[in-house]
Parts: structure tokens; C-alpha cells; sequence
């Protein structure tokens, strides 16, 4: 490999990222934690939108980022609050614990 | 990240990478975004979780049991081919460098015309999503009240 950046580093840089959130979402049982994996996975997309808008010369990509943030946001804010709650009523995050529609 | 068992780590060094990919967006010729990702991600939904994180005391649980042994070995399995496939994407690629002779106008001037010139819908509806999500968020913390009562 040349000492060049290619759009592979970045494009090689976000699936790495995306895998860690994966098997974050995966391996653990908190639903915190599963939430900051998400977050990862998200990012890692941003990332990539930010590269291909710079690998192409179009700033449509940055754009899109934003919207990307604004709905992580959402779900953040929505999905915390339900963590709350949800810990009110069963003292627990643990997902495994959460199978009220198991038959 | 993930293998701390204590969330608060969790989320510090969710901090880090979030920071490192603002640093990112800034050699990407995005320095907007950058200063958006620290002042959103870094600044505000971080602090929502370790709110969160504290509030809960999730960090002293401890009860918190992970995935059994044949989840986790299906679980590394499915990571390694999902890596796998991406990376033999890439092997088959040619390396195009990142053009840096064109360097395109983020600023934001030029990203809010862009965003204002073509995309106004998305941007409404953007709008609505974050509404329904506020007004979601009180009915959730009202109905909590309620059962506590």
C-alpha cells in the first residue's frame, strides 16, 4: 500500500467499527450497553457517508448525516426514557428479563 | 467498549471514539459536522447516558450475567463472517486515493443552502419525528408517575 488514504481505509476503518457494535449488541445483556452499541454502529455509517462525500465532491452525504444524528438522537432520548421505566417496574435491565410476550 | 464490565467505562471510552471520529469528520473537510459531533454526541447524548447509567446505579448491579457460552461462540462466529464479507470486498477493490485536489464548500452556509435547496421535506419531517419524540417522552415519564402512585 502507498502512503495515499484511499476511500479502503475508511470504508475498512467503519466495518471494523460497525463489527465491534455489532457483536456488542451480540455478546452483552445490558440494555445500556447495547444502546451505546447502536450508537457505535450509527456513527460508524456517519463516518462513511463523511468519506464517500469527500471521496465524491458532493456535500449531499454531510447532509444526510445530520439526519442520521437527528434520528440517534430521538432514539437515544426515546429508548433511555423506556430504560427508565422499564427499570422501575421490573428492578432490572437485563434484556433476558424482559420476555413478557414469551408464550 | 465492550468488554468492561462496569458501564461507566462503557461509556468513557464511547466518548473517545466518538471523539476520535469527530476528529474524523475534521480531516475529511467536514469541520461542521466534527463541531456537531462533539456538541450532540460528546456533549448532550453522552451525558444522557452516564444520567442514565447513574441513576439507575447499573454500574453497581452487577447481576448483569452476559450471553451464555454457546451465544457467544455464535456470536463471534457471525462477527468474524461479517467482517469476513467486508473484507474481501475490499480485497478485491483497487485503491483509489481520496481526491484532494477538489476540496467541496462545507461550510455551513453551504450546507444550510444545500439542506434548505433540496431536502426541505426530510428537514419537516425531521421536525415531526423529534415532536412526536418529545411528546412521547412526557407521556412516559406521566404514566410513570401514575403507576407509582
Amino acid at each position: 500500500m502507498s502512503d495515499v488514504v484511499t476511500i479502503e481505509w475508511y470504508i475498512a476503518l467503519c466495518t471494523i467499527l460497525f463489527t465491534i457494535g455489532a457483536m456488542g449488541v451480540l455478546l452483552r445483556r445490558s440494555a445500556i450497553i447495547i444502546f451505546m452499541s447502536v450508537e457505535m454502529m450509527l456513527n460508524s455509517a456517519n463516518l462513511l457517508f463523511v468519506a464517500f462525500a469527500r471521496h465524491l465532491g458532493d456535500l449531499d452525504g454531510q447532509i444526510l448525516v445530520f439526519f442520521v444524528m437527528t434520528v440517534a438522537a430521538a432514539e437515544v432520548a426515546v429508548g433511555l426514557a423506556l430504560i427508565v421505566v422499564i427499570f422501575r417496574r421490573k428492578r432490572s435491565i437485563n434484556i433476558d428479563d424482559l420476555n413478557l410476550l414469551k408464550g | 467498549m465492550l468488554l468492561s464490565r462496569n458501564a461507566i467505562y462503557s461509556a468513557l471510552f464511547l466518548v473517545l471514539n466518538l471523539a476520535t471520529i469527530a476528529v474524523f469528520y475534521i480531516i475529511l473537510n467536514a469541520p461542521f459536522i466534527g463541531m456537531v459531533q462533539i456538541t450532540v454526541y460528546a456533549g448532550a447524548i453522552m451525558v444522557l447516558f452516564l444520567f442514565v447509567i447513574m441513576l439507575l446505579g447499573a454500574e453497581r448491579l452487577g447481576g448483569v450475567r452476559d450471553t451464555e457460552g454457546w451465544q457467544r461462540i455464535l456470536a463471534l462466529i457471525l462477527g468474524g463472517v461479517l467482517i469476513g464479507v467486508f473484507g474481501a470486498v475490499l480485497l478485491g477493490s483497487t485503491g483509489t486515493p481520496l481526491d484532494t485536489a477538489s476540496s467541496i464548500d462545507s461550510s455551513p452556509t453551504a450546507l444550510g443552502l444545500r439542506l434548505f435547496e433540496g431536502y426541505v421535506l426530510p428537514f419537516i419531517v425531521t421536525g415531526l419525528l423529534l415532536l412526536v419524540a418529545m411528546i412521547g417522552l412526557v407521556v412516559l415519564s406521566i404514566s410513570n408517575k401514575n403507576s407509582n402512585q
